[in-house]
């Protein structure tokens, strides 16, 4: 076999091996960009590195691999994320 | 003299000579919580790095399995790390352990070997650094607080041989080594930096730059291939330890014979066993053998993981009968060196008479005296044609024993 195993498993950044994890969400995190002061919270509290800036420094979801927690909306100090439930 | 080869002779405890080694082997991160007998291990460290003599960071945790969680943290970033802990605390890291040695990380840490409670107990015995010899932590022993400086500058070396990548644990007696000084050469930074420059090696770095994750889930089709590389680095490192301790000979003028020291040895009958600070009064009651025509000679564990097994049956292969004192037990069984010593005998065709004693546990004094009645009373029954002796609890009060 050429593959040869490291010293010790270690793993690199790569598309999750189970494919886009948003499609497990059933609630989805959405921002009123009016009500967001960009504290940065939500990206700093996000276990999946689901939460990107604009240009403006306002936050955004990345609906693709964000599991649908909801510690985004509920560490917002200003209430601007709302839990919403998914389409069926 | 050059200043290179300038050693300064001080007075130190085997705490603070551990402590010099740290500093010695410039450490980078030491995180640890105190715990009796280890405390001033770490206090020494503490002051070292606030005299601006150590350039380290130390890590103040909340417990024991903190402590090993922030040394695997820091030594998976490359940087070189020690710790101490003792008895209850490293049980408490024990889940941290397996983390450390799994994840192929060089980590220093000193054992001040102490009982196990209940009953509380602060005094030396061998359960707790026994207890994680399974883990795939090298586990060394000192004698002495000397040996206790060279051992852990030695440790550093075979930790992060590229062929060994593993963790080590230096043990030494609770306060017969741990807070009794003794006259202990300390070499010059200089000569230590010669013989331990910066760690180059790891099996992986963490590198903000160069992201990855470890520790991952590996199913049943590869786990066992991680635990075979493991034992390999086991396999590796007794010939690693025995070169680094010619090499540490060479330049510092003290051997220690690598995994074991024979005292008396070679022209000996019978050998007797131990582990640990107790051995000085072994060696003595040796010597007063010797001087009544008795061919003994002691041989001390100075490595069990990984075990001294070829060193163990070249020294034990022609003896008439073998001696283990230790101060441990493992309930249900009998002595963790004793069953290891015997085992290792079996399985290669060595059936020497054999004796086996537990002794000293939560520090009770094991004297000259002592030795020689164990050695006088296994003789005794060796000679009446008993090729077996013991398990046997060395001392124990049976008037009190309901």
């Amino acid at each position: 076999m050429s593959f040869k195993v490291p010293l010790t498993p270690i793993s690199r950044p790569a598309k999750a091996s189970v494919g886009k994890t948003g499609l497990w969400r059933f609630l989805k995190p959405v921002i009123e960009l009016k009500k967001c002061k960009k504290c940065g919270l939500c990206w700093m509290y996000c276990p999946d590195i689901a939460v990107t800036f604009d240009e403006m420094g306002f936050p955004h979801i990345n609906y693709d691999f964000c599991k649908g927690c909801g510690i985004c909306a509920n560490e917002c100090p200003t209430g601007a994320i709302k839990m919403v439930r998914e389409g069926l | 003299m050059t200043s290179r080869m300038d050693v300064k002779k001080l007075v130190l405890t085997s705490n603070y000579a551990a402590a010099y080694a740290a500093k010695l082997a410039r450490a980078e991160i030491i995180s640890a919580y105190p715990i009796t007998p280890q405390t001033t291990v770490v206090e020494k460290l503490a002051e070292f790095i606030e005299r601006g003599e150590l350039k380290a960071k130390m890590i103040r945790v909340e417990s024991e399995h903190s402590a090993m969680a922030a040394c695997i943290g820091a030594s998976a970033t490359g940087a070189r790390v020690f710790t101490a802990t003792s008895s209850h605390g490293l049980l408490y890291m024990y889940e941290m352990l397996w983390w450390a040695a799994g994840a192929r990380l060089p980590i220093v840490m000193g054992v001040v070997t102490r009982a196990i409670a209940p009953p509380w107990n602060i005094w030396t015995e061998h359960a707790d650094i026994l207890s994680p010899r399974d883990s795939g932590w090298l586990i060394f022993f000192a004698e002495s607080a000397q040996e206790v400086l060279d051992m852990i500058l030695q440790a550093y070396k075979v930790a992060e041989n590229e062929q060994v990548l593993l963790p080590v644990m230096v043990g030494w007696d609770a306060f017969i080594s741990s807070h009794t000084a003794e006259p202990v050469d300390v070499p010059s930074q200089e000569i230590v930096d010669e013989f331990l420059p910066p760690r180059k090696s790891a099996a992986f770095l963490l590198d903000v730059k160069d992201p990855v994750s470890h520790g991952n889930l590996v199913f049943p089709d590869f786990y066992m291939e991680f635990r075979y590389l493991m034992q390999r680095g086991m396999e590796s490192a007794r010939d690693i330890i025995r070169k680094v301790d010619e090499e540490f000979g060479k330049i510092f003028g003290r051997r220690y014979g690598g995994l074991i020291e024979k005292y008396r040895c070679d022209d000996a009958e019978y050998a007797l066993i131990t582990l640990g600070g107790s051995s000085g009064d072994a060696r003595e009651a040796v010597d007063k053998l010797r001087e009544n025509g008795v061919k003994i000679g002691l041989c001390r564990i100075r490595v069990i993981r990984p075990f001294p097994v070829q060193d163990v049956v070249e020294c034990l292969s022609n003896k008439e009968g073998v001696i283990v004192v230790e101060r441990d037990i493992s309930m249900g069984l009998c002595g963790v060196l004793a069953t290891e010593i015997a085992s290792v005998l079996f399985m290669n065709g060595i059936q020497p008479k054999f004796a086996s004693f537990i002794a000293g546990l939560g520090g009770r004094e094991v004297s000259v005296e002592d030795f020689l009645k164990m050695l006088d009373f296994s003789l005794k029954e060796f000679q009446r044609g008993n090729k077996r002796v013991g398990p046997h609890w060395y001392g124990v009060k049976e008037e009190v024993i309901p």
